[in-house]
Order: structure tokens, then sequence, then C-alpha cells
């Protein structure tokens, strides 16, 4: 304890102000949609990842969404590991034929009440890839998707900000 | 070692070579065509006095016009500092060819892409399973990239076989694909006897969208997009290689200042591709404090790319002709007074990251690919400069980057250390460039050239974060897109991954996976 507090007292605050720009932006969205998670879901929601064939820019804005500028978590979204822990399925990509099995079954292995976010211009009709013999096409024609998040990616922010309006209806 | 030299050592090691014709388009291209026998030998030959591994082994469908298809390989040349391409013509009749996979390891994939692409057999490959369509999926019969296909038919659906280890004690993990995290899908299926993993297969291609069809019948600006739609960590990268290739079709060179801004562009998306990496290596030791930083590092370079291209992944930057950006002496400054901060920041990770002991102990001699093996595998790029390895086009195709005394990095010890070494002095180095050339950009040049569609083809380059980012265009006299051959670094690292983890244990995976961090989708086209 002594040598904890001594640490303390010699390094001083270690912790550094980040002073990135969207900072305020993101700070009265995130307080917004922390009141309406608590309202609606106790406390937190926990949200499932899949991504079905996209290029991989929405994972990294997700992943960005999680970092020490946006922390989502802090708001009470959680990224789960498991389905089974899910309230929210968030799925990004147009659908490739290869992953229509996956999906649903990541769907099937969530428990009741559950809903799907799409996340990513692709996952709304197949965007860009829309047309290939490969692509299955609009994720709101396999599941029953309640949101989409537009943007090719979306920006953290943009994602916060759908959420909170999403969350208010 | 010129066009001459090539032709006459081909000449020297091949007694009876005879090429039917070579051209040169391209002061960086070198087209030699040959009959069908003499390719396996050419591509041998090639192989072994360059030396370069296969970079590009690709079909295209001529069927209608001259009723045969057409196969390339490409090669590169680093002493004469030019690509090789031999082609040879397949009947359609008879559409197969003698498998090259046993004299070099690295055209196995390519040969299983094209069987599963255009039906052209490589007679004597031992694998012959398809990699991205997927047998439980798509009935076999079906040719996406031939120029007749137009819909799925229907057919008989078969089952991936996975090749068994067996023996006593020997068990199997499949993992994925859907994975715990937020990343790509694929499979992994690990063989393990105890601790140690003795045999792990990877099975991918849940992100094949069918890109090299979607290419095809587009004008070269609206596929612009879709280029960088490839692979999304690596868009810029993937645009500039397509923008190059048409840039030569269209015979048009770019203002000088574009080129110093393409730069800039390609460095930054390095950069924060390196950090996130650094950072990914942190979490998945479970070191949480450094993986926070990076990811503080990353975001700063992504708002600066949203300053200077309105796109936080450099998404609408290349334009056939140049680039969409201008600059001032404000954005300039923004530039410097960033890169200042990032570099700070930066030193700040690694010396968090080297003096931790437990750290260190995680990632050094973990996840060793030697130089023999990845020379055998064709590894490209970053994972093959860690393997000691000097391979990088920045270097042997250098463009702008003559003007700023390049350095390439390389490590021998191949392991995640080294790794993650290269992408340190990779990171501090780009950080260098970025400066260097936004020293020379100037505010109200010219930095766009119109250019006219034409016919040709032409293969386009750029130095990727993970590696060689390579595409083969052709277009006919509408400008229309013919055929566009994408192959990302990924493609072919892969399997140096495989190579990587022999021997280490499962709960290493991640750390070993995230060293390489290879792109899904840039593999799965």
């Amino acid at each position: 304890m002594m040598n904890i507090l001594k640490n303390r007292i010699i390094k001083g605050v270690v912790a550094r102000h980040i002073g990135q720009e969207p900072f305020k932006e993101i700070e009265v969205a995130g307080l917004e949609l922390r009141s309406l998670i608590k309202k609606k879901f106790g406390r937190s929601l926990f949200i499932r990842e899949v991504d079905t064939g996209s290029c991989g820019a929405c994972e990294s804005e997700i992943i960005s969404a999680n970092n020490p500028i946006y922390d989502l978590q802090r708001f009470g979204i959680s990224f789960t590991a498991s389905p089974r822990h899910a309230d929210a399925l968030l799925v990004t990509g147009p659908v490739s034929k290869n992953m229509l099995t996956a999906l649903k079954k990541t769907y099937a292995a969530m428990p009741e009440p559950k809903f799907v976010i799409t996340c990513g211009d692709c996952a709304l009709d197949g965007g860009i890839f829309k047309g290939s013999y490969y692509v299955e096409g609009a994720v709101k024609d396999i599941l029953p998707v309640e949101l989409h998040i537009a943007g090719c990616p979306p920006s953290p922010l943009h994602i916060v900000k759908s959420l909170s309006a999403f969350l208010k209806r | 070692m010129g066009r001459l030299d090539i032709i006459s050592e081909l000449k020297n090691k091949l007694p009876d070579f005879n090429a039917l014709w070579v051209s040169e388009d391209y002061p960086d291209e070198l087209n030699i065509r040959v009959s069908n026998n003499a390719f396996k030998d050419t591509c041998s030959v090639l192989h072994k006095i360059l030396p370069s591994p296969m970079m590009m082994l690709f079909a295209v469908d001529e069927r209608k016009e001259a009723g045969r298809f057409i196969i390339k390989a490409v090669f590169a040349s680093f002493r004469s500092r030019q690509w090789i391409i031999v082609s040879m013509d397949i009947p359609q009749e008879d559409p197969c060819f003698e498998s090259m996979a046993k004299s070099i390891h690295s055209t196995s994939l390519f040969e299983r892409e094209i069987r599963e692409m255009f039906g052209i057999e490589p007679k004597g490959n031992p694998d012959i399973r398809r990699l991205v369509l997927h047998d439980e999926i798509l009935p076999e019969g079906n040719y996406p990239l031939r120029k007749d296909f137009k819909a799925i038919k229907e057919g008989v659906l078969n089952e991936y076989k996975f090749n068994r280890v067996e023996g006593e004690g020997v068990f199997e993990v499949p993992v994925g694909p859907v994975h715990a995290g937020i990343i790509g899908p694929g499979h992994f299926r690990f063989s393990a006897a105890g601790e140690p993993i003795i045999n792990l297969e990877t099975r991918l291609g849940f992100t094949h969208r069918g890109i090299e069809k979607l290419f095809e019948g587009k004008f070269l600006s609206d596929a612009i997009r879709l280029s960088e739609c490839v692979s999304g960590d690596s868009g810029f990268a993937h645009g500039l290689a397509f923008i190059q290739a048409a840039e030569k079709i269209c015979g048009i060179s770019i203002p000088v200042q574009s080129a110093y801004f393409r730069a800039v562009f390609l460095e930054l998306e390095r950069m924060y591709n390196h950090v996130n990496d650094i950072g990914g290596m942190a979490v998945d030791v479970g070191f949480s404090f450094p993986a926070a930083y990076a990811s503080i590092i990353k975001e700063a370079i992504l708002q600066l790319n949203d300053l200077l291209a309105a796109s936080r992944y450099l998404r609408g930057v290349n334009v056939l002709g140049g680039v969409s950006t201008v600059i001032d002496e404000g954005k300039k400054q923004r530039i410097f007074d960033s890169l200042k901060f990032i570099r700070k920041d930066f030193d700040e990770l690694e010396k968090m990251l080297n003096s931790s002991v437990s750290f260190m102990d995680r990632v050094d001699t973990t996840g060793v690919l030697r130089r023999k093996t990845a020379e055998d595998l064709g590894i490209i790029g970053l994972a093959g400069r860690a393997s000691g390895i000097p391979t990088d086009l920045r270097k042997y195709f250098p463009g702008a980057y003559r003007e700023v005394k390049f350095q390439m990095f390389t490590q021998e010890s191949g392991d995640v250390l080294a790794r993650l070494r290269v992408r340190f002095l990779e990171f501090k180095e780009s950080c260098r460039l970025v400066n260097e050339f936004t020293k020379k950009l100037i505010e109200g040049e010219q930095v766009k050239v119109d250019a006219c569609p034409k016919a040709g083809s032409a293969l386009g380059y750029a130095e990727g974060w993970r590696g060689p980012v390579l595409y083969w265009l052709k277009t006919d006299s509408a400008g229309l897109i013919e055929r566009c051959k994408v192959v990302d670094p990924s493609f072919l690292n892969w399997q140096g991954l495989s190579y990587a983890v022999l021997g280490n244990i499962i709960p290493d995976f991640p750390l070993c996976n995230k060293s390489f961090d290879l792109s899904y989708s840039g593999n799965d086209l």
C-alpha cells in the first residue's frame, strides 16, 4: 500500500489529455446514448459483430469506436465474443454466399429478445458489390433488420449518433 | 541485368529456348511469349536466376476473339528493375497445362485459383481443391471468370476435405469462420498433440465477392472505387496499383506533385496500419496499456487522413491522371505538427514494449518463419523482410522515392519479434518520408492531367504496408475493362502463417496471426 502511494506521488499523473477535435461532440452524443441504454436495457447493450464479406474498413471503424478517444464502453456498449451473450447483432459486408450459413447460425445462437443492426453501405443492398454472382445482397432479406448505419465506412462518431437516434424511437 | 541479359541467360540455361515474341511496351515490363512446351522450363529458370517468387499467375479468357485462353506468369527482376511477364496460349478445346507446383511452390495456389475460376486443369498438381468457391455452396462446373459465365448452374455439391493428421493423442481444434474479435471471417483447423501445433490448415474464401468479375465491363474511372474496396485497410495501395496500370495503358505520365501526394498517402496508410498491428500484438499478450496508446496514435493518423483527403481511409484520393487533393500552407503545417506528436508518442510506445520483459518473452522466438521456408513459399513484403529477404518495391522501383533516399529494413530471425521490429523501423522511416515529401508539396501546382482511355494491357504495382499489391489490367478499344487480376500480398503470405505456427502452442496463435496481420478480403477477392 505504502509502495503504491509512494509511486503515485513520485510519478504524478501519468494519464494525459487526448485533446482531439471530436472529443466534445462524442461526449454529448455518448452521454445521451448512455441514458437511453440505461432506460431501455437496464445497464448495458451487448453487441456481437459478424463480418459477412466486408473489406475490413467497417471493422476498423468499429474497433476505433472502442479506442480511448471514443471509448464506447463507457456509454454502456460492449462487444462480446459470443453470440450467446449478445442483445444485438451487428452485420457488416454484402453477405457473401459462403457466409450465409454462418450468419444465420450466429443469429440463431443469440437469446431472445434480439435485434439486428447493419453497418456500412454494402450491408444495406450489396453496395459496390451489388450484382455479383457470389453476393446474396441485402441483409434485411435474410434477417429482420431494425437499424442501418450508413457510410462507407461510417465514422465512429456517426456510429454513436445513429445508435442514439435509433434508441430514441 | 538488362533485357538482353535475361534473354541470353535464358538461352544459356535452355539450349532450345525460342521466344515466339518479345516486347517491351513499357520500360518496366518485358513480355515474353513462349510455346506451351517451353512455358514450364522458362518459368523455372526465371524463378532461379532472378531470383523471384511467382508474383502472379493468371489466365485470360480470349476464346471469343482468338479461340484460346492465355496464361501469364509474372516475375520481378529487381536487378534490371523490370517485371518479366511470360505468357502462353491454351487451346480452348483442351484447357489444361502442366503444373509447376512441384518445382516452384509459390505457383500452387495460383494454379488452384486458375482451375476453379476458369476450369483450366493444372496437370500434376497434387492439390486441386478449390480455394474461395466453397464446394458446399457452388456446384462443380461453374467457372465464374469465363466470359460466357452468366449465372450459377445447378449441379452436384461436394464437401471440402481437410488434411488430416492421424495418430494417438492427436486432436483437432476448428476455429471460425466467425471469430471472437471484430475481424474478418476465416476457418482455421489446428491439429495438435498436447500443446504444440503440428498442422494448421486455413480455409479462406468466406469474404469472396467476385471482385475480378465485377471489374469487367466497367469504365476505368468507375473501377477505382471498386479497387479501393478490395481490402479496406490498404485501400490506398490497391487504388494506386490499379491507377498505375490504367495510367500506363492511357500513356500518360502524372505531374510530379501528384507523385509526391501519392507517396505521402501511401506512407500514412503504412503508419496507421503498422501502429495498429503493434497495438494488436500488445492486446494478444494481454498488455492493454500500450495497446490503448497505439490506438490513440492510430486515431491521430486517421484524423490527419481525414483532414487531408476528406476520408479516414484515403478513399477517393486517386483519380485517373493524378490526385484530387489540394494542399495549402496551413495543411502542411498541420502535417508537420501532427507528425511531431505522433513520433513522440510512438517513441514512448516503443520504449514501453521494449522495456517489458514479459512482453519480450512472449514475442521472442515465437512463430519463426525461416528464410529458406519463406523463399520457397514465395513470402513477400513485410513478412519476407522480417525473415531476411530483401524485397521492397519502394527500393527497386523507386519512382518518387529516389529523391528521399529510402532505406529498407530487414531482420534475420523471422519470429514475431522480427516482424515487430520491422514495423518499428518502418514506422519511423515512414514518418521521415511523409515529412520529406510534404516539404516538396507546393500550393496551387498542377496535380492532375487529363487522360483518355485506350485499348491495351499493363501491370500496376505499389508497395502497400503488407507488401506488393499487383494489378494486371486489360482494356478494350472503348476503354472498358476486359480483365483485371488482383494479387494482394496476403494471398501468398497466408501459407507463411501456417508454417510459422508449427511447434508453437495454440494460445500463441493470435499473436502469430497478428504479427502477419493478413487480409481476409484481399485474399478472397
